[in-house]
């Protein structure tokens, strides 16, 4: 195995003796989807360690669109990824449909705000590459490409490689080899952060589409709150050192949402606060080093 | 257009008429230097079938000069490809493998810094006169190459792309095959090139002592004869393959990279 690589996603199955201890509670209601239980997550060694999140509860049901905001360094992707199976808690427990998270699975497809694309493949092997892996025939994967890429606006884009795209080119492509495997759930960590505005309004009005018309459940990292506020039915606000949950506020607005409503623009001068209460923690943490755009 | 040819041809050709009078007017030997047209003609000659050849396999069988060209070559093929072919999954395990790496690495950086041209000896002890131990000799200058350019090939893997493959439901077979051996492909093509570049080197060695075929061969039987003419005949021969190697991988490098960003990377 490459050891290197996958250090942390090893070291998850040594930690499943956490999860036992977690097993205690029974499990809850049916339609809970994700289950976070006091999740904490420590990185480091013994004497400088540095506790990312700490006491985390979260559980989403199914057909949730689940917003994580904080500040840089708050813990978002170390709880996304938790929930990938990349780098399992040091604590708690986190299941799936009531089975513990023990690694990556194509069942929670992510998107990474790198795109992540396969630069030496093309566009449709991109999109391919978890179809092939599952072993599906090869007319059928050739059909559920082309639905996608028609889906997403990436037809002419088929035979080319990854590095003739935009951005937004890129996370369409990125977003569509998620969506083959047809995952239930879609864990998104900052996806649209490199985009310009125009381009992320329009890929973030798409998703919106796919998530209604697929039925899928998201659980979406951002650093922006407006993009919160348009996207997320609910939208949970993290602490800075250690993480934990300092909101969890759902968000009735119907959608599409108009991002000029006084409604909206109350909900996010009220998620405003809470964030740069938290962001002020932040920059005195981070003495002359991170600047936050 | 034109103004380029001619500045970029002015000097050789001035170099080459200088030359030809210089050997007109017998101010040097001729078997220490002889006059380009002599060396074109001993080309020629070195090139054009021995004895009167039936049609164009005839023809390459009984050049001279074809023919020790494609011993060389084949020997380069031969020690290449095993000495790649060895470091290639080597290079691979060590570099993903730390393990691995702890136990092979000593021995590997011991044996690195000692030039193939030193297995010689060695070489002719454990394998006699012939071509085993020229395509031992070239294959040691292969491997070292490509198995350093492998390693830091596989370190250089992002692994986002490990991750986004695991994701995906790739197994270990697959991470491997799909992932981690195209993303190192710029580094092992390095390695490669510069393999390649080593085994053309140890060829011509491994020729004039061990083997007596092919170009090495051929350029130091013509100089116990003082055919210098044959000698650069021989050497300009030499030339003419490497650049012909050189640029046939640069091809196969810009078709397997043609997804590559370059420097943007
Ligand atoms: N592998 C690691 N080793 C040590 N510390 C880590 C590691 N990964 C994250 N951290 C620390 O854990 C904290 C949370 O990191 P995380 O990447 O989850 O933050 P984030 O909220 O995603 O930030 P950003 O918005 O900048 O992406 C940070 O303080 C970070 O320094
Ligand atoms: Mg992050």
């Amino acid at each position: 195995m490459p050891s290197h690589f996958t250090e942390e996603i090893m070291l998850s199955s040594v930690n499943s003796a956490a999860h036992a201890v977690g097993n205690i509670n029974p499990a809850s209601d049916a339609d809970v989807h994700i289950h976070v239980k006091q999740v904490d997550k420590v990185f480091g060694k013994r004497g400088a360690e540095v506790v990312a999140l700490k006491g985390i509860d979260l559980d989403i049901r199914q057909g949730e669109f689940v917003c994580l905001l904080g500040p840089s360094g708050c813990g978002k992707s170390t709880l996304l990824n938790a929930m990938a199976g990349f780098s399992l808690p040091s604590a708690g427990k986190l299941e799936v449909d009531g089975k513990p998270v023990s690694g990556p699975g194509p069942d929670r497809g992510m998107v990474f705000q790198e795109y992540a694309l396969f630069p030496w493949m093309t566009v449709e092997r991109n999109v391919a590459f978890g179809l092939e892996i599952r072993g599906e025939p090869p007319a059928q994967i050739d059909g559920t490409v082309s639905m996608l890429l028609d889906l997403l606006g990436l037809k002419e884009f088929r035979k080319r490689f990854p590095k003739d795209l935009s951005g937004g080119m890129r996370q369409r492509v990125a977003i569509a080899r998620v969506l083959a495997l047809d995952p239930p759930i879609m864990l998104m960590d900052e996806p649209f952060g490199a985009l310009d505005a125009l381009t992320r309004r329009s890929l973030q009005d798409e998703l919106l589409r796919i998530w209604k018309q697929m039925n899928k459940t998201i659980v979406f990292v951002t650093h922006s709150i407006e993009e919160a506020v348009y996207l997320g039915s609910r939208v949970v606000v993290l602490t800075y050192r250690p993480g934990t949950i300092k909101q969890d506020l759902p968000i009735d607005l119907p959608y599409p949402r108009d991002s000029n409503a006084p409604e909206f623009n109350v909900i996010k001068k009220n998620l405003a606060t809470l964030v740069h209460a938290e962001h002020e923690r932040f920059a005195n943490d981070e003495r002359g080093g991170l600047t936050l755009d | 257009m034109l103004a380029r040819l001619f500045r970029n041809l002015a000097v050789p050709v001035i170099v080459l008429l200088l030359w030809q009078l210089l050997s007109n007017a017998h101010v040097v030997r001729p078997e220490i230097l002889p006059s380009p047209t002599a060396i074109a003609a001993r080309w020629i000659e070195y090139l054009l079938p021995q004895e009167p050849a039936a049609g164009f396999l005839d023809w390459l069988q009984s050049s001279e000069l074809l023919s020790d060209l494609f011993a060389s070559l084949r020997r380069v093929v031969l020690g290449f490809g095993l000495g790649a072919g060895l470091a290639l999954p080597l290079g691979l395990l060590m570099g993903t493998d730390k393990r691995v790496e702890a136990l092979l690495d000593p021995i590997f950086q011991f044996l690195r810094p000692i030039p193939p041209i030193a297995y010689i000896p060695l070489a002719i002890l454990w394998f006699g006169l012939g071509d085993p131990p020229a395509v031992f000799l070239i294959s040691i200058g292969a491997f070292f190459p490509v198995l350093i350019n492998t390693i830091a090939g596989v370190r250089s893997v992002d692994s986002i792309y490990v991750r986004a493959a695991l994701n995906l439901g790739a197994d270990r077979m697959t991470l491997f095959r799909r992932v981690i051996l195209p993303a190192a492909t710029p580094y092992i093509l390095t390695g490669a090139r510069i393999g390649i570049g080593t085994a053309f080197i140890v060829v011509i060695v491994a020729e004039m002592i061990a083997v007596n075929s092919g170009l090495g061969y051929r350029i130091l039987e013509a100089r116990e004869y003082l055919w210098s003419d044959k000698v650069i005949a021989g050497m300009i021969t030499i030339g003419l393959l490497g650049l012909a190697i050189d640029v046939g991988v640069n091809r196969l490098n810009g078709y397997l990279l043609r997804w590559h960003r370059g420097l943007e990377h």
